[in-house]
């Protein structure tokens, strides 16, 4: 980053005379979920004049499940994502409560699905910070691109990467034990889930769940200390200031699976408090872009221009007032006080936030498994049909938003999804700005400072459609064009990492 | 001395009158069907228990067993053109194993994992069919339905109300539901009745039920099809409960 006049990072999104600019393409992102494309548009003096995050994928699930039986929504819903479909199980699950006419679960019903949630965030974070983040962290953003990648993490730190690994897979075989596959199981029914757990099911997740808690501890001593290693050039790297949004317990407490929605403006205000996350509608709204598939979501109260707001850990550790596990709680009250003064902005405090919540998502599943409730017999309730049904939960990425309608025979006949990287697409898209920004300033243009785009936008964890899990093996092409469509320059990434012109 | 047959050289005694299939089904052989279910009439359409009789093909459960038959069943012929039947049968409708209900307990999917296909080959017709949610307790999903006549069956020899019937012909053939309007709803289908519980697919299931039988409990999840058998039996034994 060097010292220079401020751009003014608005003006970034469209530039006036884009025909003649150089266009980078970022084509796909790597070591993000799913696929996306940053393009940046350069004058003749290597300046930026516009940046954008563009998602280039079309999923069509609100559409085809039209006409689809309601009990079928959390199974199909959650085949959107194959990181986090367990998010989509549980918010399709909550919804089809609602539809089936029950606002209660059994003690035994809700805990089974909050075990299983704490699972899934778990092996989630678990997965984004080792594999898909730490390179980036622990070997510099502009380090050997060869060997910055979850390949090069195992040559270098093997305990570190082994953690990674088996953190990920203590959270999928909670989903396991609870949904019956690690991936893509079944477990929500409306009003319930179809099992508890069996003890011995209990006792084989109790006897690692110690080692978990530790290795959570020392995961997030380390994505703290990589942030407090360059605290003011990670305090300023892709720093935005928006409001933040999440779902909080009644109480003021982070909480991941049911909550009320609390929004908070930069200087602390709530913008929004105890809302119950059932009339969302009346609070967000969403704003199209012809140059984007992916909606611009925004709080009403503030506008489309400034109403962008910010989801996922970092937002939730802003919104929450405390954490009701201790471990986390400590390390939240550390975490906070870096801005004692308003929310902590920086993006790449992400990952930190993520490990308090990785770490909170441990204690949590310690004393589940504690609660003989698990084991209970209870497990579904019953009651009187109803015309829509919104569930909320807080997923790995953000506040998940599934909203059904039925008609009277049980159809669904509308769909509104609003998936937690929606949320944070104006955020992204800023952050990207404000790289581009920092960095494209005339000089040249090098591999490190497309990568620091990147590493923007993988600050947010983005699940960019779902299925598709690349692990930085995506080949990547970079052209420059002249401003007559002429190429100038071409680097190729190769799926072993490697560049050629 | 009883008569007897061989099915890939093992003796199966039968009695007079006794298909191939009864009589294998009787010793405990396994063959491939999807439109057998011995509390009806023989039908003979799915093709999928054709096997060799004395060098002829020839469908298991209209065939009668003959004495000193030589039956050919699993060999490496006659499963291969059975992966090609079922491979035909998934692209023909809309069978979408991972979101069905009735994955892991559906006699479809049970015999494609016995017959070894694990994936489709050919292109998928996609057709556009619409489910039939009118009944109260009872819901038809056409995108699901192979056409074996198990329902129609029930419902005129058992049922005694003619509920389903097929209409079309070759690629057009459909099931179809005997109302005024069409719907189920309409008809004098009853969730008590047998026609309910004999579809070997998801086409005809309870209403609000779905995915009620974990993952690792249902019918097919721990054992083969060739072991526990057709699904229509564990349904007609869970009613009777």
């Amino acid at each position: 980053m060097t010292e220079q006049d401020p751009i003014d990072i608005s003006r970034l999104e469209t530039a006036e005379h884009p025909q003649t600019l150089r266009r980078i393409a970022i084509e796909p992102l790597s070591r993000v979920e799913g696929h996306g494309k940053v393009t940046l548009l350069l004058d003749d003096d290597n300046r930026i004049r516009q940046a954008r995050l563009h998602i280039v994928e079309f999923r069509g699930f609100e559409k085809f499940i039209q006409g689809r039986p309601y009990w079928e929504l959390p199974v199909l819903v959650q085949r959107l994502c194959g990181i986090c479909p367990v998010s989509h199980h549980l918010a399709a699950g909550k919804a089809i409560d609602q539809l089936a006419g029950v606002d209660r679960l059994t003690p035994t019903a809700e805990k089974v699905r909050r075990l299983m949630h704490y699972g899934q965030i778990l092996q989630s974070h678990a997965l984004h910070f080792f594999h898909l983040a730490s390179p980036d962290l622990l070997f510099g953003f502009d380090s050997d691109v060869s060997r910055r990648n979850v390949v090069g993490l195992i040559e270098r730190h093997p305990d570190l990467a082994r953690q990674g690994v088996l953190l990920r897979k203590f959270g999928q075989e909670v989903i396991r034990v609870t949904a019956g596959k690690r991936i893509h199981g079944t477990c929500a029914i409306p009003g319930g889930v179809n099992k508890s757990l069996e003890r011995s099911e209990r006792d084989y997740l109790q006897q690692d769940i110690g080692q978990m808690i530790a290795w959570g501890e020392a995961a997030l001593a380390l994505a703290r200390n990589l942030f407090l290693a360059a605290r003011e050039q990670h305090r300023r790297f892709a720093r935005i200031d928006t409001p933040m949004l999440s779902l909080c317990r009644t109480d003021g407490a982070l909480e991941l699976y049911h909550g009320e929605l609390r929004a908070v403006a930069p200087d602390g205000a709530k913008l929004l408090e105890r809302i119950d996350p059932r009339d969302y509608h009346r609070h967000i709204r969403e704003q199209v872009k012809s140059w984007s598939y992916m909606k611009f979501p925004y709080l009403q109260q503030l506008g489309p221009e400034v109403g962008a707001y910010r989801v996922g850990p970092l937002a939730r550790l802003n919104t929450c007032d405390f954490i009701d596990t201790p471990l986390a709680e400590l390390a939240r009250i550390e975490f906070r006080a870096l801005e004692p003064g308003g929310l902590v902005q920086s993006t790449l405090a992400y990952h930190w936030a993520r490990m308090i919540e990785l770490l909170h998502c441990a204690e949590k599943i310690e004393q589940l498994l504690a609660d003989p409730d698990l084991l209970g017999g209870e497990l579904r309730q019953t009651g009187e049909m109803r015309p829509r049904g919104i569930g909320v939960i807080e997923a790995p990425r953000g506040t998940l938003i599934h909203d059904y309608e039925i008609n009277p025979d049980g159809l669904v006949t509308r769909a509104n999804l609003i998936v937690s990287t929606t949320h944070n697409n104006r955020a992204m898209n800023e952050s990207v700005r404000t790289v581009a920004a920092d960095l494209f300033d005339g000089r040249e243009i090098s591999e490190g400072m497309l990568n620091s785009i990147e590493v923007a936008v993988r600050a947010y964890d983005p699940c960019l459609s779902c299925a598709t899990h690349a692990l930085g093996k995506m080949p990547l092409v970079i052209e420059l064009q002249a401003p007559d469509g002429h190429i100038v320059d071409r680097l190729i990434k190769d799926t072993r990492g490697e560049l050629s012109r | 001395m009883n008569p007897s047959f061989k099915i890939d050289g093992v003796t199966v005694p039968f009695e007079a009158g006794q298909s191939i299939m009864e009589a294998a089904l009787a010793a405990k052989i396994y063959i491939p069907h999807l439109c057998h279910n011995p509390e009806f009439h023989p039908h003979g359409s799915c093709r999928l228990c054709c096997v060799t009789a004395d060098g002829r093909s020839v469908a298991a459960c209209t065939t009668p067993a003959l004495d000193g038959m030589e039956v050919a069943n699993e060999t490496h012929e006659i499963t291969t053109q059975r992966r090609l039947l079922l491979k035909l049968l998934f692209v023909e409708g809309n069978h979408v194993c991972p979101a069905c209900e009735k994955s892991g307990a559906c006699q479809l999917q049970a015999v494609a994992y016995h017959c070894g296909m694990l994936a489709p080959e050919f292109v998928h017709f996609y057709p556009r069919r619409a489910v039939d949610a009118s009944h109260p307790e009872t819901i038809i999903d056409f995108n699901r339905c192979i056409l074996c006549e198990l329902c129609v069956r029930a419902s005129r020899e058992y049922d005694k109300k003619g509920v389903f019937s097929i209409g079309g012909r070759g690629i057009q053939a459909h099931l179809m539901i005997n109302s005024a309007s069409g719907k189920l709803g309409d008809s004098h289908f009853s969730a008590a009745d047998k026609a309910a519980r004999v579809c070997p697919v998801g086409a005809i299931l309870p209403k609000h039920r779905g995915y009620e039988v974990p993952i690792g409990k249902r019918l097919y999840d721990q054992e083969s099809i060739s072991q526990v058998g057709d699904v229509a039996a564990h349904q007609e034994r869970d009613h009777g409960e």
